[in-house]
């Protein structure tokens, strides 16, 4: 999956996300995450669910890179996030992690290609490539006839297609989808989750962000948040507890 | 707590796994880039460019149209040559005026390298359209006495009608010079004037002689005909000639004496091709104004441009934020709002040069002068597009660099 072929045997390697005891303070005094220890593995497919305020974005801040903790150990990919620069951890979301938000964030006026395309802009790769590999992954989530389609052309659900396809246009082997269907109906909503499957199956690792429990059980794996704290969670591993228990601790 | 602990918070497997070096971008992109950006606000770009434009069309404007006058000065000069002399009568030592020799043009005929030589004598005479006018009534105009060859040697040309030649030098005919023939509204030959005491026919009008502005002011008779009609004393009051061009200062030095022997120090001989010359020197001199006009505009433009991107920054916050999570640099989201200042700056520039060189070819070829737009006013100008976009983008894309890359995240 990656581009530079690390080595993957060592049991260790195969966590993808590594979270010890994280703990974020907000100024304010307004604590986010408690103490957060996480663990997951290459290839799972997992749901963070909780209700607004249980610091379920800003776990998402600190997975992706996008923000540091206050406290305690964040390693992604491998990388111990606090031994790298800015500019570093911008290669390591380069190279490692693919985005889907809410919000699409398509720019406005491009064309899916080139949206998708723009997925490898700080990848170092050149224009004619970063077009080629967009198109193939525009086919893979299924628009491959909606290439020169600008946002404003499509629906919400081929809109956040593209946002998946620019997502994971480099190949990343960690994929964070922040409520990626938040903004669609139910119908757009499920083939999104559909293409999101399609590509945990291919091999990549998902980590979705939701309030929405129906999505939650959608995953292999659900880990629950409140108060800055982890409630309960199906442990790594694809699903390797019943669902069962989950249901329970969720009542 | 029911989540696996993270190793004891042994993570640090960074030694193992290689160096994390973000890619550069190839200029391509960074240009790409930052169009991108331009083209997603077609007016507003329109507008912040549109202030650079005027404060450069100003200045390639201002620099061009007195590169052009210049031009037209310089090449005026090359046709009307710079190897004549005039020599004018000053005063004597006790401040009366004085007078020249009766022989003055055929002394100056003598001197080696001149070529031609004419002259002009005033006379008291007035010229009036009717001898209703009042006598003292001279419109500025005087009435000359001049011989056949002043024409050849002033290289002058005529409007209408001919020069006077041999026979009419010696009847009542009149030349006249083209501004007095503007003044007495007289366009036509055949007309007849009233010069001294009685009619005189115009033969010809003249064209205008950038060399001899007094001539344009006369009204030209033959020498013969000035004394017969109109007690002209046969003293000439300006002697023209032309020499070899690499003689002119020879002649000067000599001129005086040659023609006036006797006191060379009442005589004044001047380059009537200096006026111009100067005229050409000075030509730059009034547009420094403009010019700081034009910089002022220039600036007000980049004012507009930096004021453009601090708003676009704010706006774009969330796209700041999606390329941040797309992997790129704090440098590279500055690169790109700079590039994109340039870009927009340079647009501004490269058409406030193009109007800047119409507006020049407009006036100029209105004016009938050879239109000249330096290079370097081109060049210069969209340099100086680029200093300005350079400035006027530092503080925004710094701004776009310190945004924080969770605001992708905060919802649309």
């Amino acid at each position: 999956m990656t581009p530079e072929n690390a080595p993957r045997e060592d049991a260790e390697d195969s966590a993808i996300i590594e979270l010890g005891g994280v703990t974020k303070v907000y100024p304010g005094d307004v604590q986010a995450l408690r103490g957060v220890d996480l663990l997951v593995e290459r290839g799972e497919l997992a749901a963070i669910v909780g209700p607004s305020g249980s610091g379920k974005s800003t776990m998402l801040h600190v997975v992706g890179t996008l923000d540091r903790p206050s406290g305690g150990t964040v390693s992604i990919a491998g990388y111990d996030v606090a031994e790298l620069s800015d500019r570093e951890l911008s290669a390591l979301r380069a190279r490692h992690i693919g985005f889907v938000f809410q919000g699409f964030h398509l720019a406005v006026g491009v064309s899916a290609l080139d949206n998708v395309a723009d997925g490898l802009l700080y990848r170092g790769v050149p224009l004619r490539t970063r077009r080629e590999l967009a198109r193939a992954a525009l086919e893979r989530v299924g628009l491959g006839h909606r290439v020169g389609h600008r946002p404003h052309q499509m629906s919400g659900g081929e809109q956040q297609r593209v946002a998946v396809a620019r997502a994971v246009v480099g190949e990343p082997e960690l994929l964070l989808a922040d409520e990626p269907t938040g903004n669609l109906d139910t119908r757009s909503g499920a083939e999104v989750l559909e293409v999101l499957r399609d590509l945990h199956r291919a091999g990549t690792t998902i980590v979705v962000i939701t309030h929405d429990m129906e999505i939650a059980e959608w995953a292999a794996r659900r880990v629950r948040v409140r108060d800055g704290l982890i409630v309960s969670d199906d442990g790594p591993g694809t699903g390797r507890q019943a669902l069962a228990e989950l249901r329970g601790a969720a009542r | 707590m029911n989540g696996r602990t993270g190793r004891d918070g042994r993570t640090g497997q960074g030694g193992r796994r290689p160096r994390l070096v973000p890619a550069r971008m190839s200029g391509r992109d960074v240009v790409r880039v930052g169009m991108t950006g331009l083209r997603a606000r077609p007016t507003r770009v329109f507008l912040s460019a549109l202030g650079i434009a005027i404060g450069i069309a100003t200045m390639v404007a201002v620099i061009g149209i007195s590169a052009s006058s210049k031009e037209q000065l310089l090449h005026q000069l090359d046709t009307l040559g710079t190897n004549m002399l005039t020599a004018q009568p000053g005063r004597t030592l006790f401040g009366e005026d004085a007078k020249l020799p009766t022989s003055s043009v055929e002394m100056t005929r003598r001197i080696g390298p001149v070529t031609e030589a004419s002259a002009t004598g005033r006379t008291d005479a007035s010229v009036r359209r009717t001898n209703y006018i009042d006598k003292a009534n001279t419109s500025g105009i005087a009435v000359q006495a001049t011989g056949a060859d002043l024409l050849h040697t002033l290289d002058g040309s005529m409007r209408t009608g001919v020069w006077l030649d041999s026979a009419t030098q010696r009847y009542p005919a009149v030349v006249l010079g083209a501004e007095s023939a503007r003044r007495l509204g007289v366009q036509k030959v055949g007309r007849q004037v009233w010069i001294g005491d009685r009619w005189f026919t115009v033969v010809g009008v003249l064209n205008p002689l950038p060399l001899a502005p007094e001539v344009d002011r006369s009204a030209l008779v033959g020498w013969d005909a000035a004394a017969r009609y109109l007690g002209f004393d046969g003293h000439p009051t300006t002697i023209y000639e032309r020499s070899a061009d690499t003689a002119v200062r020879d002649v000067r030095s000599v001129l005086p004496r040659t023609i006036n022997p006797r006191n060379p120090e009442q005589v004044e001989v001047s380059r009537p091709s200096d006026a111009l010359a100067a005229k050409a020197a000075a030509a730059g001199a009034f547009t420094n104004l403009l010019l700081g006009l034009g910089a002022v505009a220039l600036l007000v433009g980049g004012v507009g441009v930096a004021n453009t991107m601090v708003i676009s920054v704010l706006e774009r916050r969330r796209e700041i934020g999606l390329r941040r999570s797309l992997g790129a640099t704090r440098g590279q989201v500055r690169t790109q709002f700079l590039a994109e200042s340039l870009l927009l700056s340079a647009l501004g520039g490269v058409v406030g040069a193009v109007l800047g060189a119409a507006a020049t070819f407009a006036f100029a070829s209105y004016r009938g002068w050879p239109p000249v737009v330096p290079s370097w006013a081109l060049f210069g100008g969209i340099g100086a597009t680029l200093v300005i976009g350079t400035i006027a983008g530092i503080y925004p894309a710094a701004r776009a660099a310190r945004v924080s890359p969770t605001v992708a995240l905060t919802t649309a």
